[in-house]
């Protein structure tokens, strides 16, 4: 427990590091409480997918030395609103047309970045992640848009849970789902632009589905789901960056090992309670 | 793609709908625009008076993802009375109570903490059905309610609806189960993919549909 404090003492005497925490924990929190409604109406993929885009947008705004955010913000918003239309009517399934806008997008921001031979990139930092990318810039970001998220998240948590449980009885009673779908995929593109650089476009997806997976294994209502969904995606955060700052390790993929084992342990517990 | 052509049939306060017909014959097209969910080609639905749009309970058929939602019964009756929310966030004390009333009339407040995932599926209905009480007490519309259930449960389910309609609210139910519909229903609405027949239950039972209808039943 002391040496616990020592290290935390230390994470908070660097900026750097200061940054990387609070930048962390909001992104966490959002992704986690928009990954309740995005598991449980399997659109998992569409983080996934989104990242990278992400990648893509930010690898060749790079190599045309343009301003990282600007572009990569609204090329991941139109490509969000793009993958919800396609899975919802388009004639390429939904996890097909996934994958071809995934990879597709990789392939781009690759061939950008080595097209480029006199820019100094650093290809492995964006696609697994690193703490001293995080800006001044995003902090400020990602507090503004946390603040976004919670208060949306608060505010129309009770349409939320109707469009993620029936989406046809919530229309036809009369709900904008289709706002409501938007919404929830402009939140997440926002999520995974910012968390991004932090975490890895590779990994990013991770932290909106791991503590729905998690808390699902447990807990039975859906207040419950997304309140525990919110504590885990805190926890395993602050736990990953711990284990990266003592291990040096990289931060991402750590948090994401936390999340792998929290994942087994509600499992388990899940497993148990089921049985008992 | 023009589903059926020239049809039309109305329904009164209180009636018991039962909408039968063959697969493909545009019973889930006709569904869907009776809740606005898609346009008439040609024609219109007119909605009497007093009734809004927002104002139809309506139990569709369950999908895959709701299996495995973590969701208490509570909750999903809960969601039932959020058309007449508007922008509002949470519900009120007299939202509560009325999905309290609903889950008492169908028998399932005894489940109210219970997740919905780990209910068997005649409970998930009657919470589907709650949640469609909840949405209106004037016009339900049920989207093959019994399918996949067992046939006492299904007695149940049919007993339940019935005493939904004695109550004032008008049902509309669209169903493959044609002794059914000829046992509790008003009147039958029946579409094959070229003609259909809309009349009370006995000048059915005297039209040439009600044979057809046996007929296909029978090679099913």
């Amino acid at each position: 427990m002391k040496q616990l404090i020592e290290v935390f003492s230390e994470i908070f005497s660097s900026p750097i590091l200061v940054r990387a925490l609070i930048v962390g924990v909001l992104v966490s929190l959002c992704a986690a409480l928009l990954g309740v409604s995005l598991v449980l109406k399997r659109f998992s993929m569409i983080g996934d997918g989104l990242s990278h885009v992400g990648f893509g947008a930010l690898a060749i705004a790079a190599v045309m030395n343009l301003a990282p955010m600007a572009v990569a913000i609204p090329v991941v918003l139109i490509a969000a609103f793009l993958l919800l239309r396609l899975s919802s009517n388009g004639k390429i399934k939904g996890d097909a047309a996934i994958a071809m806008i995934s990879t597709g997008a990789l392939g781009i921001g690759v061939m950008a970045v080595s097209m480029s031979k006199g820019t100094n990139i650093d290809l492995n930092s964006y696609l697994f992640g690193s703490i001293m990318s995080v800006s001044s810039e995003d902090v400020v970001i990602s507090v503004i848009l946390a603040v976004i998220v919670l208060f949306m998240f608060v505010f129309f948590y009770t349409k939320i849970f109707a469009i993620t449980f029936d989406e046809s009885f919530a229309k036809a009673t009369g709900t904008a789902a289709n706002v409501y779908n938007m919404l929830i995929a402009l939140l997440t593109a926002m999520t995974i632009v910012i968390g991004m650089r932090l975490m890895g476009s590779m990994l990013i997806s991770s932290l909106i589905i791991f503590p729905a997976l998690c808390s699902m294994r447990v807990f039975k209502s859906f207040k419950s789901v997304t309140i525990c969904s919110g504590i885990i995606s805190i926890v395993t955060f602050l736990a990953g960056m711990v284990i990266s700052y003592v291990a040096e390790t990289p931060c991402g993929a750590s948090i994401v090992c936390v999340n792998t084992l929290t994942f087994l342990i509600f499992f388990v517990i899940g497993k148990i309670k089921k049985t008992a | 793609m023009t589903v059926i052509e020239n049809m039309s049939f109305e329904v009164a306060d209180g009636d018991y709908l039962c909408i039968v017909g063959e697969n493909g014959s545009g019973k889930s097209t006709l569904v869907k625009a009776l809740l606005s969910l898609k346009k008439p080609e040609k024609g219109a639905i007119e909605f009497g008076e007093g009734l809004k749009k927002n104002e139809i309970g309506y139990l569709p058929q369950q999908t895959m993802a709701q299996k495995d939602f973590p969701a208490s019964v509570y909750e999903v009756v809960l969601s039932g009375c959020l058309n007449s929310r508007g922008i509002r966030p949470f519900y009120s004390a007299k939202e509560r109570k009325k999905a309290l009333d609903t889950m008492e009339l169908l028998g399932i407040i005894d489940l109210k903490n219970r997740s919905y995932r780990d209910l068997s599926g005649g409970q998930q209905q009657r919470v589907l059905l709650s949640r469609a009480l909840c949405a209106t007490k004037k016009l339900i519309l049920l989207d093959e309610p019994v399918a996949g259930l067992d046939p006492i449960v299904t007695a149940e389910l049919y007993d339940l609806i019935e005493k939904i309609n004695k109550s004032g609210v008008t049902v509309i139910m669209v169903t493959h189960d044609l002794s059914a519909a000829l046992k509790c229903s008003k009147h039958i609405l029946c579409m094959t993919e070229t003609e259909w027949f809309f009349g009370s239950r006995e000048e059915f039972l005297k039209s040439k549909f009600a044979d057809f209808m046996r007929g296909s039943e029978a090679v099913d």
